[in-house]
């Protein structure tokens, strides 16, 4: 977590963050919790390990056949042996090439399943987390454990836990079939395993860690280019261009010298392995030939030992291979692990029932709330709202108006006081019979990609076309959408939609009268909209809040004087109440609200 | 030209590193020969010759050619690597120039993800080629060549024998690889679209929740998992179906060296040595050629990445500096004569004209899509007027240093865009040595002080895509923050404060006008209430100035501005008639 340049912090062009660790130690614990995911696949493990252990068997035995081929055959001139060894070896070659067949087959339905799972068992337990949860991270951090640190367990999954084991059992049948065939040359030929040891763990720990550097500093680089091209009207306009030249250079000189470093290491791998072997090979060609010349051995042994001496490579290799793989898996595995873990803070109690069909009478109880611990947002507040009406917020940021849309959907919890709905206390209702029938329209309206009409239809999924057309004329936003080029299957999106803001609020009016909550809660957007659009909101404003108990958290002086009740917040209290021509007569903190508001506008 | 001939010049200045690499590879591949043709002379004349005594000889030249072999293959893929980074090090540095310097309609048909894709896996196809790809394609021939090259001097029957399968391996290899490609690009695909969904789930969180939608997108995301899953599947079905195949051909080959060979050794027509050298060099050939398809798809697919890239750096320029530009300190006089313009064939501004003092601000009112936009950007050149001049102190605008232009013109546009680091580099971004009393004080103004105070971490808060998450009125006035500390001559505000509230917009009109003193500044607004004070009102309709004047003047005429009052201020005036009552009857009751 470090800045990106050596910048003073407060003046540094760019920042990008860096993501949280990238390897961690190893944990017996959680990689039995990773484990446990492969076991729901018992049958595609059980084929994997044996299609893998299949072909394993038939690289021990090949060398083997080809040493006894060369030694009691050809050295000796018996042309049938030698068809009968080559007929066998083509029949071992057919089992390992269904062997390959299946291995592949089965480890990548098994990695892939398991990674399937994981994801969608960490996306629907996401969901179902509470806003305070939300509340605390940038969207991009979620995304990145449910995108990135899932699929950082891919290999593990498909290929590195298979593996291991089946290499561990290949590593031993080298080694017990080398020392049956002549251990003291297969003595003097595994003095060079070991170092192969060393090298795929450690050589192969530096290189994979040179590697993540690099992809971290193109990681940064790939994040600025986005957001220069995102604001690139905004450099334009400021001239920053050279500015952002140098320090782009910078930061792309940075990823060129890390690379460099990564390709140094990786480089000397191949060759080091090379060379390790050709030691080995000398090795037992030194003294196998000294055993020849006594007589102890043939030259078909001293074949069969050259390749089982290669045969060596590969699973210490793919054995370095997962030992990394776990490392990393154990840093993305506990970041996953930590969301599984979270239990979402509003959730249905033991006993919850569904709410029966609203009426809409609302009571607050004496509701305190506190989003941290010690502040309180809300203090004591008690009201009730008859069936029907129409209750205006008012008040300034922060003094509590917000704090009571949020309880009354249940999107916290009051810290204590209750909540009636109709005389039933929300806290013990069902979450979804609950926010099914109280619509909600919030400040920003967020646009799915998709159709106009599929996202009006996000209110109630099962209405025709014809009803959400119809709830769209009822709030006057159809008089835009028939002008867009493809009426109400224009194809439209959150980002770079060309939907205007007074357009994406009378698509969330129309949203909330399809669904035709009996309780609805409107957080009235402050943006300022072109005269004609401004229209078209009041009017359909007017049609969404007819006969329905609602809630709004009003800017707009029409809707506040229009409000059957007005509740006026102050530091998380209600100071006054009643009706506009009350609530002036009263000459309050109503009165001066409202005195402040006009003198801007005339 | 070819596409790596227009390219040239990125790589030329390091093809030293390449040729170098290259000679080395050959080095590499000559040396790799040695040991099969070692082991030949092992077989042949120490253990069956019983020459033991040169044994030490032919292990001491072993190790000798591998040590060579390895520093060679060293050098070889080092300094390959090194030629493609550094040839993408500058391109790199080109193409964000290019881009930072391409005019605004350019972007109005590119999309950032396809420039993101060309800019990352385009670049990357090409670098990848330059590093290897050259190599790979040499190393193919040198093996071939070099391996039968051996293999025939050794026994021509062999040979041929072994060579029959080869073109069915190389077959193979082709076909897959051509499958492959487009099997990973779909595995690509899919996981973008499954990011972007699941992004999407995110942001929009608190709607999915307010709707009790959840189940609704969990169905959904399990449909883009599931398409994800298969697209892995299906890559993977492609390596069943292939591999095992490649496998068992380069496996036959041997059995094939086994009984061919092996009968040869038996009636004496070669040399058992010559038998294992021959399994030796088996996988030098087999190797190469079962990464046939690859070399050529690499090939390929480098040629349309760098296409692709030129497209980005061959792109003209819409709004390109004067050859000899007017440069010098901008009083702030401009004006539209005439002006036009044609966007992407439609018209969008037709026949403007209007002038503005120094000192003096303009106000323009009008529908969405009236054309406000679009007259405020001719002004610092984001777009260039089709026909008629804007004339910036009585110089056309085109024959000003585009820089010297824009440096003394301010825009804060009607989207504030905040960059990923501090709230204080965000206001310094047009005056990077700001100090921080001038960025302050250009927080004051622009109301944006008491809000950035009150943070934890204050003007060092870090904002943008993975900062803290402001709104939209907040980073409005951050944006506008940036445009007072830079000190413009010509501010123009695009509908800039629409997010903030009246009370502070008001606030923030009374410390613009002086802040603006003597400075020309270009409003545009839907509240009346914000721009009554202007010196001219242009209210525009369709790309058309329809009526221009006061306040006052345009609310005694009948036309656009009358109507768009009235809309706004029926309300306010019956409400302050009930104010006004209620006021009276206070009084009344108090008297």
């Amino acid at each position: 977590m470090k800045s990106t340049l050596e910048f003073d912090e407060l003046r540094a062009p760019f920042i990008y963050r860096d993501d949280e660790a990238l390897e961690k130690p190893f944990k017996m614990e959680q990689f039995w919790r990773l484990v446990a995911y492969m076991g729901r696949y018992p049958r595609l493990v059980t084929g994997s390990l044996i299609a893998t252990v299949g072909g394993i068997a038939v690289s021990l035995v090949t060398p083997y056949l080809l040493g006894v081929a060369i030694d009691s055959a050809i050295a000796r001139g018996h042309m049938n042996i030698l068809v009968m060894y080559a007929s066998a070896l083509v029949t071992l070659y057919m089992v390992n090439f269904a062997a390959t067949h299946y291995r592949i087959r089965f480890t990548n339905w098994l990695g892939q399943s398991v990674i399937r799972q994981l994801r969608e068992e960490l996306f629907s337990h996401v969901q179902d987390l509470s806003f305070d949860f939300f509340d605390k991270r940038p969207a991009g951090s979620v995304l990145v454990r449910i995108m990135n640190d899932v699929n950082s367990l891919q290999d593990l999954f498909t290929n590195g836990v298979i593996n291991s084991v089946t290499n561990m059992f290949t590593l031993a049948g080298i080694v017990i079939i080398m020392l049956s065939l002549n251990w003291k040359l297969a003595l003097v030929t595994m003095i060079v395993v070991p170092f192969m040891f060393i090298l795929s763990t450690r050589l192969r720990v530096m290189i994979r860690r040179a590697w993540q550097t690099v992809r971290v500093r193109l990681s940064r680089i790939n994040a600025h280019l986005n957001e220069s091209i995102q604001g690139v009207r905004v450099t334009e306009a400021y001239v920053r261009q050279e500015a952002n030249q140098e320090f782009f250079k910078y930061m792309n000189g940075d990823y060129l010298n890390e690379f460099r470093k990564a390709v140094g290491l990786s480089a000397i791998f191949g060759p080091i392995v090379d060379l390790t072997g050709a030691v080995g090979t000398v090795l037992l060609l030194w003294y196998g030939i000294h055993l020849l010349s006594v007589g102890e051995v043939t030259v078909g042994l001293l074949v069969a030992f050259a390749n089982y001496l290669g045969n060596f490579w590969t699973p210490i290799s793919q054995l370095g291979q997962v030992y990394n793989q776990l490392l990393v898996a154990m840093a993305s595995s506990e970041r996953i692990f930590q969301y599984l873990d979270t239990r979402p803070s509003v959730v249905d109690r033991g006993q919850a029932q569904a709410l029966p069909a609203i009426h809409g009478l609302v009571r607050f109880e004496d509701v305190s709330f506190e989003y941290e611990r010690g502040k309180l947002a809300l203090r004591g507040v008690s009201f009730v709202v008859e069936a029907g009406q129409t209750v205006a917020l008012v008040g300034h940021t922060g003094a509590g108006k917000s704090t009571v849309i949020n309880l009354l959907a249940r999107f916290y919890e009051p810290t204590s006081g209750r909540i009636l709905i109709d005389g039933a206390d929300i806290g013990a209702a069902k979450l979804q019979s609950l926010r099914s029938q109280v619509g909600i329209v919030l400040q920003d309206t967020f646009i799915f990609s998709g159709t106009i009409i599929d996202n009006i239809r996000y209110g109630k999924p099962g209405a025709s076309d014809e009803e959400v057309m119809e709830a769209a004329r009822a709030v006057y936003a159809d008089e835009f959408i028939t002008r867009l080029e493809d009426g109400y299957h224009t194809q439209v999106r959150e980002r770079g939609s060309r939907l205007s803001m007074g357009q994406r609020q009378l698509l969330s009016f129309a949203r909330a009268i399809l669904a035709d909550p009996r309780i609805l809660i409107l957080d009235e957007a402050t943006a300022s909209i072109d005269t004609h659009t401004e229209q078209l909101i009041q009017k359909g404003l007017k049609a969404l809040l007819v006969n329905r108990t609602s809630f709004v958290v009003a800017h707009r002086l029409s809707t506040i004087r229009d409000a059957d009740q007005i509740l006026v917040f102050h530091d998380g209290e209600i100071v006054e109440r009643g009706d506009h021509a009350a609530l002036m007569q009263r000459r309050g903190r109503y009165r001066q609200l409202v005195q402040a508001q006009y003198r801007f506008m005339a | 030209m070819t596409v790596f001939g227009r390219l040239r010049g990125y790589y030329q200045p390091y093809l030293g590193y390449l040729w170098i690499s290259l000679t080395t590879l050959g080095l590499a591949t000559a040396l790799g020969l040695i040991y099969p043709y070692v082991l030949k002379l092992i077989i042949d004349r120490v253990v069956l010759g019983h020459a033991y005594g040169n044994l030490w000889l032919y292990l001491a030249i072993i190790l000798a050619a591998a040590l060579a072999k390895g520093g060679c293959n060293f050098a070889q893929q080092y300094l390959g690597q090194v030629f493609g980074i550094n040839a993408a090090y500058h391109l790199r540095n080109d193409l964000y120039r290019k881009l930072n310097t391409q005019s605004f309609s350019y972007y109005d048909n590119v999309h950032t993800g396809d420039l993101m894709s060309r800019l990352t896996a385009d670049l990357d196809a090409f670098r990848q080629f330059l590093a290897f790809g050259f190599n790979n394609i040499v190393s193919f021939l040198l093996l071939t060549v070099f391996g039968l090259g051996l293999m025939f001097s050794m026994n021509v029957k062999l040979t041929l024998a072994v060579i029959g399968l080869m073109p069915v391996l190389a077959y193979v290899a082709v076909r897959f690889d051509s499958k492959l490609w487009p099997a990973y690009k779909s595995v690509r695909q899919k996981l973008g679209h499954l990011n972007t969904s699941v992004q999407e789930n995110i942001m929009g969180v608190r709607t999915v929740k307010s709707f009790a939608r959840e189940d609704h997108e969990v169905r959904r995301f399990g449909e883009r998992n599931n398409e994800y899953f298969s697209s892995n599947i299906r890559t993977a079905n492609l390596w069943k179906n292939y591999f095992p195949y490649m496998e068992l051909i380069g496996n036959l080959e041997v059995a094939v060296v086994l009984l061919v060979g092996g009968y040869f050794v038996i009636t004496h027509q070669m040399p058992l040595g010559d038998l294992v050298a021959f399994l030796s060099i088996l996988w030098y050939i087999i190797q190469p050629m079962s990464q046939l398809g690859y070399l050529l798809n690499t090939w390929t697919q480098s040629q349309a990445a760098g296409e692709r890239l030129l497209e980005i750096l061959e792109a003209p320029r819409a709004v390109d500096n004067a050859s000899q530009a007017h440069n010098g300190q901008l009083q702030g006089h401009v004006v539209f004569r005439n002006v036009s313009l044609v966007h992407e064939g439609n018209p969008v501004l037709h026949n403007i004209s209007f002038e503005v003092t120094p000192g003096r601000t303009v106000a323009l009112l009008g529908l969405t899509g009236a054309g406000k936009s679009s007259i405020v950007n001719l002004i610092p050149r984001f777009y260039d007027a089709t026909s008629g001049q804007v004339l910036v102190d009585g110089v056309d605008v085109r024959d000003w240093d585009l820089q010297a232009l824009r440096r003394q013109v301010a825009v804060v546009f009607q989207e504030s865009f905040l960059f990923s680091t501090t709230i204080f580099a965000n206001i310094a971004y047009g005056h990077p040595d700001a100090s921080m009393e001038d960025v302050q004080r250009a927080a004051r103004l622009a109301h944006a002080a008491e809000f950035i105070d009150q943070l934890p971490q204050g003007y060092q808060t870090l904002v943008g895509e993975r900062g803290l998450g402001l709104s939209g009125g907040q980073k409005q006035r951050i944006a506008l923050a940036r445009a007072i500390l830079a000190d413009p001559r010509i501010l123009i505000l695009d509908d800039a404060t629409s997010a903030v509230d009246m009370e502070t917009e008001y606030e923030i009109g009374h410390a613009l006008q002086d802040v603006m003193r003597g400075r020309a500044t270009f409003v545009i607004a839907h509240r009346i209430s914000s721009l009554k004070r202007a010196d001219q009102i242009l209210v525009i309709d369709d790309g058309r100035i329809v009526q221009r004047g006061t306040h006052d003047q345009l609310l005694k005429k009948d036309g656009l501005y009358r109507v768009i009052f009235d809309m706004q201020f029926k309300d306010h005036d019956s409400f302050a008639d009930g104010m006004a009552a209620s006021a009276a009857e206070l009084d009344h009751a108090g008297a």
